[in-house]
């Protein structure tokens, strides 16, 4: 720690480690950057024990709210609140607008890539992408084939991962284009933090995001049938037992909107109604929550009860929107993922703004020759898996894990894609009485109507496992506030 | 409003009521026990037994606390209390987006409340305690949900399913307990045969209100008379069969639909018994079949509901 630093600061730090990973507090010297300092200085002011108290009154407003999520794969306790951390990320106004141009960007091209895809197929004619590529992904949707989307638009709702790497700079590390959540979580933090810390808040010039549910609304109003001026909006949901139900909740009661499951649904005619105690009241626009082999049994799978039969005919006689649209997922497939720097050039005739990670992708043979010598550098992930599982993390393996891997990888290349390991920034977390780094990415909402809309902030996931480089709520992640400064 | 909703509103209702009617019921037998007057105790926890259904599992077995603290905290049983606050918290959890967030954390507390191990260790120490804090969490709860709820659909059909099941679990426990008060074994004191009466009022915390209406005098007849049939007291069946019907007629105002005749007509029919026989008529008669009838029109009202509201045929639907 260098010197200038008040006895204070010095007792919160304790032997804070900084070495070569971005710190998203302090420079590589030591001193605290200076959109962090005033926060900085307020904390280490507070007597140890009054950070204890508000850190738990946080944690069981929290509690009380219900604010939890749903961990699968166990039988008691599967309620757990998202652990939060109590000090804020902060991103200065330069660098959202970054972000912010980047992802319209990013998602405007996403965007075109599978309005093309599902139509004429330019970007795959011109060898710019391969056909195999799109074709054998399993989020690719045939039925989309020559479907009319309202406004052209498939992806309205977007949650992109960013990391920074050490350099500083903001990567994209995947687009969430299917059902992307959290952002619940965006707007309680924020909830939460102005009760704990008003004064610093106030002083800090923080832009709002809590028109987030307005923006969805007008969002999703913009996306309706024509001729139908006064929408039926609706948010669909797998119901209580998912892992994001409280969001569903959260979402629906802050838009005033109705929250149905697919058993509140029926078809007639090509027109969906929802059950209702006035009998069938018509719906227009669906909000889905609901991953595209679960909406509809009969062009999605069969055996599933969560969705609504014959949604998807209504769907494309043009009669309800659903949005996202169903097949998105084929344009946040990590195979695919490495080809969006092209798009962006392709379509839209421009650099990339936000960069990628770099990404080998196992289909192609030299590049698995490289990868599977490498396996103790690299992160494998499964294409099609999200929530942090099937992955293998090199570093952090075993000899075993690696074999087992590499088995899979020569069994079926196309389903797995290769990263180096990053070492994305750290933020400082309350950890005990004191502060230690911990691992977090950024996940801003994009929302896609008229026009692309992003509030400023997002959700700051953090990987609370000491040296953990896995940030998702499923494998033990917590949260932050993000503030964007004005 | 989605009948899917309206459901779990109506059944979150419905549950907390069952888990306050078991909470008062418990508490009296309990303090009644510690009187033992020529009732033994095994007749009286039947009794209650009885008065709740008789629920499985609950059979005596001579241990007053491990039954107590099953009653309340076996959550497999249907009949504890406990399973009746997960399921009330399980349907509220289902409506989040209908209810206010000031409800959802006054049951989410009450919830978490039950379900701490402290909780279920201190119990058999101070279990009057214990029952108060249940009561006192429902009664904010109900508070909460008429304070801070628009009094629209939603709302009406939680008033519905409170009504309903009050009137249904009185009519039980009533039907439960004639017998033993015109049937007293003369040898009992006037004392125990008092506090049996008391006891039989707290279980609808009607004591002070029969007092305000009848003076401190208590006999079986006018005890009868208030808790069936008084208009004015809210744990009396009267009182709860109007009120049923006020949330009928609340849903059809907030709606578009009319509610069937069949529905309207079947509570009208028991509002207009209980409001045109009089006791003397009632005790005379077959006082045991009178109580019975009302149960039975509970359930059939319960059933007309569902099958409007609730789980009505698509083919009904679209042809209006």
């Amino acid at each position: 720690m260098s010197t200038g630093h008040s006895v204070e600061l010095e007792t919160l730090f304790g032997d804070y480690p900084l070495d070569e990973a971005f710190d998203e507090m302090r420079e590589a010297s030591g001193d605290l950057r200076p959109q962090y300092r005033a926060l900085a200085e307020t904390i280490a002011s507070l007597p140890p024990d009054e950070l204890q108290r508000r850190k738990q009154s946080a944690d069981l407003s929290f509690l009380n709210q219900g604010i939890t999520f749903t961990v699968y794969g166990r039988d008691e306790g599967t309620e757990r609140i998202f652990p939060y951390d109590l000090l804020p990320r902060i991103v200065t106004a330069q660098e959202w607008d970054r972000i912010e141009r980047g992802l319209t960007q990013r998602i405007t091209a996403l965007n075109l890539f599978l309005r093309d895809v599902y139509s004429d197929g330019k970007i795959l004619n011109d060898r710019v992408i391969p056909r195999e590529l799109v074709y054998s992904c399993k989020h690719y949707r045939r039925p989309m084939r020559g479907l009319q989307v309202p406004r052209n638009v498939y992806i309205a709702v977007v949650g992109s991962d960013l990391l920074r790497l050490n350099n500083g700079e903001f990567v994209v590390l995947e687009d969430n284009l299917r059902v992307p959540s959290g952002v619940s979580y965006m707007l309680t933090n924020r909830r939460v933090m102005k009760r704990t810390f008003p004064a610093l808040f106030q002083s800090y010039g923080v832009r709002p995001i809590e028109h987030y549910p307005q923006v969805l609304l007008s969002t999703l109003r913009s996306l309706a049938p024509e001729g139908r001026p006064e929408p039926n909006i609706v948010l669909l949901t797998p119901g209580v037992f998912n892992s994001a139900y409280f969001e569903h909740t959260y979402l629906a009661r802050q838009m005033g909107i109705d929250l149905v499951e697919g058993r509140d649904l029926v078809t007639h005619d090509n027109v969906v109604y929802m059950r209702t105690t006035d009998g069938l009241k018509r719906v227009d626009v669906i909000y889905r929550r609901v991953d595209d082999d679960f909406s509809d049994p009969l062009i999605f799978r069969s055996d599933s009860s969560l969705g609504c039969a014959g949604l998807f005919n209504a769907y494309r006689a043009g009669n309800v929107t659903v949005t996202n649209a169903f097949g998105t997922g084929l344009a946040d497939d990590k195979a695919v993922y490495a080809y969006v720097p092209r798009m962006i050039r392709y379509y839209l005739n421009e650099d990339p703004i936000l960069p990628n990670v770099e990404t080998f992708l196992l289909g192609e043979d030299k590049e698995r020759q490289h990868v599977l010598a490498n396996l103790d550098k690299l992160v494998v992930k499964a294409v099609g898996e999200s929530g942090g599982y099937g992955m293998l993390i090199g570093p952090h393996s075993t000899a075993r894990q690696r074999e087992e891997f590499a088995r899979q990888i020569e069994a079926n290349p196309r389903n797995y894609i290769a990263q180096p390991t990053l070492d994305f920034s750290r933020a400082p977390c309350l950890i005990g009485d004191h502060l230690e780094p911990r691992h977090v990415d950024l996940r801003p909402y994009i929302l896609f109507g008229d026009k692309i809309n992003i509030v400023p902030g997002g959700l700051t996931r953090v990987a609370l496992e000491k040296g953990s480089l896995v940030v998702n709520s499923s494998q033990g992640g917590g949260s932050k506030d993000t503030w964007v400064l004005e | 409003m989605l009948s899917r909703v309206a459901d779990s509103l109506y059944w979150m209702s419905r549950y907390l009521e069952r888990a306050e009617n078991t909470v008062r019921q418990l508490d009296v037998t309990l303090s009644l026990m510690l009187d033992s007057g020529d009732v033994d105790l095994e007749v009286r926890w039947q009794r209650m037994n009885a008065a709740l259904g008789k629920p499985a599992g609950m059979d005596w077995d001579g241990s007053i606390d491990s039954m107590a603290k099953n009653l309340v905290y076996d959550s497999l049983s249907p009949a504890s209390v406990i399973y009746c606050l997960n399921g009330a918290r399980e349907n509220a959890r289902q409506v989040r987006e209908e209810i206010s967030s000031e409800m959802w954390q006054r049951l989410n507390r009450l919830y978490h409340q039950m379900h701490s191990p402290h909780s279920q260790s201190q119990f058999s120490g101070n279990i009057s305690d214990q029952l108060a804090a249940v009561i006192d969490g429902i009664y904010l709860f109900k508070g909460t949900t008429d304070t801070s709820m628009i009094h629209g659909q939603g709302w009406q059909f939680i008033r519905l399913g409170r009504y309903l099941e009050r009137a249904y679990s009185t009519a039980t426990l009533l039907e439960v307990y004639q017998p033993d008060l015109f049937q007293h074994p003369s040898s009992e004191s006037a004392g125990h045969l008092y506090l049996e009466l008391v006891g039989l009022l707290r279980c609808c915390t009607s004591f002070e209100a029969y007092c305000q209406v009848y003076t401190a005098d208590l006999t079986p007849d006018r005890i009868l008379e208030f808790l069936l049939l008084n208009r004015d007291f809210p744990h009396a069946i009267h009182y709860c069969v109007d009120g049923t019907l006020q949330a009928i007629e609340g849903i059809q105002q907030t709606g578009g639909r009319r509610p069937p005749e069949e529905l309207k007509a079947g509570i009208g029919k028991l509002s207009a018994m209980l409001r045109y026989t009089s006791i003397s008529e009632i005790i005379s008669g077959d006082t045991a079949g009178f109580l019975h009838t009302i149960r039975e029109q509970c359930l059939r009202i319960h059933e007309l509901m569902y099958r409007y509201y609730v789980h009505y045929s698509i083919q009904s639907a679209l042809a209006v």
